[in-house]
């Protein structure tokens, strides 16, 4: 067999070793089986204690479309999106052109031989790898060469990168866990094309891993799975659903774990899950659940979103508590259903005709996408109103570092209820009287034993004793109520957190998954001469402290990922006077917004 | 006609006001005055419902009263005052009624729609309702209009019919009876809101079940269709109705005390262990048997009869929440100690994850 790792020393250069810190781009195409490939990969480096992240750039489709998996590799523990490739593995044909194309010169290329991807650049370190040979060594059954195709390039990774190759073996035991079969055939596939790589490869670039020790007693998850594990330990005792991408596999995972840790001792399940025709089934069935006394849920993205409006206004009016999980995916519309945005900010808050609002929580990492869930079934119970959870798909969907999730110090707050015995204590109730002057009034549940306990629930206009009227007084006493409410959520939100720098002139303001960005562009700013203060919004109503931040400072960017600026419409409609103090940083391709792209954006301002 | 349900009731105590077995009035069963138009249907079908959750001395703080959009939909404030009620969005009540019988497998659920309710934004919700079998009586006070935006054509409007302006509705009706047979629904009748006798029997009976249980009763709208022309004025349902068979309701606490002449009455099993006795008028009508349902439905249609009584019933089919393998005890009563789990499942979840 020839070497073919060919061309260019002299174009590449010898330089030196870029330890740690590079990106790893894997051009497949999807229903391959790469991904399973891929998270061994990235969790050996994992292993190894070097900070790790993964992004899977996905189409909406099931098999034959091109698919992208990102490890980005950084020892100072930055995990944003970065749009620097330094190692490519081009395993799909129908990108390879583009992907080899869009390299910068000395990055590093891993392609199968017969796609000759050394003809389109010399530019770059050619790795070129008689992929269909080694999967015949692997293999006789063709049906699996080419799943076992994708772990061969991670033993050849594994020798080019220095990933240790007993921790590529603990990840495959770990991905295959229970499949012995499997575990045998990956673990020799993947030594074939270490051992191929190591006999044929003459190493020649700078890229190289070597072990750390900064991910120890960490976890890699998922934001739904994150949020799932949340919902779990909340108490959630209905769950209604309708499959949507992004947000599908926060109910999958949580209904595997309820599987486990969720039944009594004699195997009952002390929850329900449906899966419902629609969205708009999906949050009535939430709030008849809500309604009826049980913590309820459902989890869905934009396009569900516009379909439970009128159910989520009629939540709010009649205040029923539930919790909605919006994963945002880019719309309008069916949009780009397996990209990532922070689009529905603005749809969500307002959601549903005539004067409503809705508490929305903003979790940034998968750590907050369990807190925050946590949080939102006592907010809901407590505030007797549909709390909102705004993740996005790549909060959602990919892989986050972490430190393990705290259990729950907090007990549950079931909010304002009253049973028979305090009904016969108090001689009766008014469903939609003030009586503590939070705005929250006391509830009933159905089936409470009591001759006062039951009262009317209506969408329509109602009195403090939820009798229907249309007299303006009423409409506009319970409307002020609402308003008092909301005051009263205010206190309860996780408020936002400021990082202030003494020097800094400008502040960033940022929500949910930009937040990764923004650290990285704060220290890429700081090396510019530009030192900044960061305010990280965790949830709506917002505060003062948004107020006082921005007062803090000559001007405040307001980063998100939306076209219209949507954070920033919603702070100057709540700060008008701020207004001239706020500029905009948007990015809204469907991609994960980078630190180079801020950066950029307010240095060309600052300078 | 024999009154056998009628022997057991207790004589009433000299001008004190009769009570049931748990010592309620019919008042206690009663609700706000109606503010629908003199003379309409749906009251008709009030009275009835009051008079039979009493009869069958059900606990109102048991029952969850239900309902969509449109004057039907009011009418569950005119009822049942001590029982929760659910006003919801239109067609969209049996989503409510989903998530409140998965709160809650306890409560008796009755939801009361119409037939623009029901038959046209809430199709899909009323398919759904009845292929999970969620456990609620679920009437449908089918005028043939909408009455509350003052008299449009409904989709059960019958070919031919004329609204007041003459104007003649070209399209097919739905048959929501036949519909709901289609599928999968286990308990499936017909009424008239001019039957009262035949209307509480059916309802007992349909309360009786355990299951979704369909009741389609033709109510006018004595405002925008009960005009010369319309096939759902009184007029014109009191000539066309057909009832399949005579119906006595023997519930499950009473004995069966009158007997029959073999081969004239069919006893029908209810899920509670109550009887519902079909006496044969014209034909011998078998409710257990799904084809010869529909063929009676698409009979009537030919016939242009209004086919009443119980279409048919399948007792065996088993409940929504009986087939997820849930606690027996209801989830909106479970507390934190049931709901929350220890820390060492946390620690074993955190534990996979690193």
């Amino acid at each position: 067999m020839k070497t073919l790792a060919a061309n260019s020393t002299e174009k590449t250069g010898k330089k030196e070793q870029i330890v740690n810190d590079f990106q790893i781009h894997v051009a497949t195409v999807n229903g391959s089986g790469s991904q399973s490939s891929n998270t061994v990969l990235m969790r050996a480096i994992f292993q190894m204690g070097i900070p790790v992240s993964g992004k899977n750039l996905f189409p909406s489709n099931i098999m034959g479309l091109p698919t992208w998996f990102t490890i980005r590799v950084n020892k100072d523990g930055y995990v944003a999106r970065t749009p620097k490739v330094h190692v490519l593995v081009a395993m799909n044909p129908q990108t390879a052109v583009e992907d080899v194309k869009e390299l910068s010169p000395g990055a590093v290329c891993v392609s199968p031989v017969e796609l000759n991807l050394d003809k389109i650049r010399d530019d770059v370190k050619h790795y070129q790898i008689p992929f269909s040979e080694l999967a015949n060594q692997a293999t006789e059954n063709i049906k699996l060469r080419k799943l076992l195709t994708n772990i061969i390039y991670v033993g050849v990774l594994g020798h080019l990168l220095d990933v240790e190759q007993e921790e590529i073996e603990i990840a495959i035991a770990r991905q295959f866990e229970g499949k012995e079969k499997a575990i045998d055939l990956n673990v020799n596939a993947a030594r074939i094309g270490r051992q191929w790589a190591r006999e044929n490869l003459d190493k020649d670039d700078p890229y190289k891993l070597s072990r750390m020790d900064k991910t120890k007693g960490k976890i890699i998850i998922d934001g739904n799975g994150a949020a799932a594990i949340g919902c779990m330990f909340a108490g959630v005792s209905f769950v209604a659903w309708y499959p949507i991408t992004p947000s599908s596999s926060l109910c999958e995972q949580l209904i595997d774990y309820m599987e486990e840790f969720r039944l009594d001792e004699d195997g009952k399940r002390t929850y329900a899950v449906v899966q419902a025709e629609d969205e708009l089934a999906a949050v009535g069935m939430a709030l008849g659940a809500g309604w009826a006394g049980a913590r309820s849920m459902t989890s869905t993205s934009g396009p569900g979103i516009s379909l439970m409006s009128e159910f989520t206004g009629y939540g709010y009016f009649a205040e029923i508590p539930t919790v909605i999980f919006d994963v945002q995916r880019v719309g309008p519309s069916t949009g780009l259903p397996t990209r990532t945005s922070q689009g529905d900010l603005i749809s969500t808050y307002f959601l549903s005709h005539g004067d409503t609002k809705h508490p929305i929580l903003l979790p940034a990492s998968v750590e907050e996408c369990y807190e925050f869930s946590v949080q939102a079934f006592d907010m809901a119970e407590r505030l007797q109103t549909p709390v909102f959870v705004l993740t996005d798909l790549d909060l959602a969907m990919n892989n986050w570092m972490a430190d393990p999730f705290e259990y729950p110090k907090e007990p549950f707050d079931r909010g304002k209820v009253l049973n028979a015995e305090d009904l016969e204590r108090l001689g009766g109730f008014a469903r939609y009287k003030d009586v503590d002057g939070d705005g929250i009034p006391y509830r009933t549940l159905p089936g409470t034993n009591h001759p006062k306990a039951a009262y009317f629930t209506r969408g329509s206009g109602h009195n403090e004793n939820a009798a229907y009227t249309e007299k303006a007084e009423d409409y506009v006493n319970l409307m002020d109520r609402l308003k008092r409410k909301w005051e009263t959520a205010q206190k309860l939100i996780p408020v936002g957190i400021a990082d202030m720098n003494k020097d800094a002139k400008i502040g960033i303001i940022a929500f949910g998954s930009t937040h990764w960005a923004v650290l990285e562009c704060r220290d890429q700013l700081s090396a510019r001469g530009i030192p900044t203060s960061y305010f990280r919004i965790r949830a709506l109503p917002f505060t003062h402290r948004v107020k006082d931040f921005v007062d803090a400072h000559d001007h405040v960017y307001v980063v998100e990922q939306n076209r219209d600026g949507q954070m920033l419409d919603l702070i100057r409609m709540e700060f008008p006077m701020l207004a001239t103090k706020l500029h905009s940083v948007r990015h809204y391709s469907g991609i994960p917004i980078d630190a180079q792209f801020i950066t950029d954006h307010i240095a060309e301002q600052e300078n | 006609m024999t009154q056998a349900s009628q022997t057991s009731q207790p004589t009433p105590p000299a001008r004190q006001p009769q009570t049931n077995k748990l010592g309620l009035t019919l008042a206690d069963y009663k609700g706000s005055p109606s503010t629908l138009c003199d003379g309409c249907g749906h009251d008709a079908i009030t009275s009835q419902i009051i008079k039979a959750f009493w009869e069958l001395s059900i606990e109102p703080h048991q029952v969850v009263k239900l309902s969509g959009i449109g004057c039907s939909s009011k009418t569950p404030a005119y009822f049942l005052s001590r029982s929760h009620g659910f006003n919801s969005v239109h067609g969209r009540m049996p989503s409510i009624a989903t998530g409140a019988h998965m709160a809650n497998q306890k409560l008796t659920l009755l939801g009361v729609s119409g037939d623009g309710d029901t038959a046209s934004i809430g199709l899909g919700q009323f398919g759904h309702l009845i292929r999970r079998n969620v456990p609620v009586v679920y009437i449908i006070e089918n005028n043939g209009v909408y009455g509350l935006t003052k008299g449009q054509f409904s989709a059960t409007a019958d070919r031919g019919s004329k609204l007041k302006d003459g104007t003649v509705n070209e399209l097919t009706a739905i048959d929501l009876c036949g519909l709901a047979i289609e599928l999968g629904c286990g308990f499936v009748a017909r009424s008239f809101a001019g039957d009262p006798r035949q209307l509480v029997t059916l309802l007992k009976a349909a309360v009786s079940h355990r299951g979704t249980a369909v009741l389609d009763v033709i109510s006018p709208c004595v405002t925008f269709n009960n005009h010369a022309g319309s096939t759902k004025s009184y007029k014109t349902a009191k000539e066309i109705d057909t009832p399949l068979h005579g119906l006595d309701y023997i519930p499950f606490y009473e004995q069966i005390t009158v007997d029959y002449e073999e081969g004239t009455v069919r006893d029908v099993q209810l899920h509670d262990g109550s009887v519902l006795q079909l006496k044969k008028i014209d034909r011998d009508y078998d409710p257990t048997d799904r084809f010869a349902a529909d063929r009676a439905i698409h009979q009537s249609h030919r016939d242009g009869t209004l086919l009443t009584g119980l279409l048919y019933i399948d007792k065996e089919l088993r409940d929504f929440s009986s087939v997820q393998n849930m606690v027996d005890e209801p989830l909106s009563s479970l507390q934190q100690k049931d709901l929350r789990p220890p820390k060492e499942s946390m620690d074993k979840i955190m534990q996979a994850l690193m």
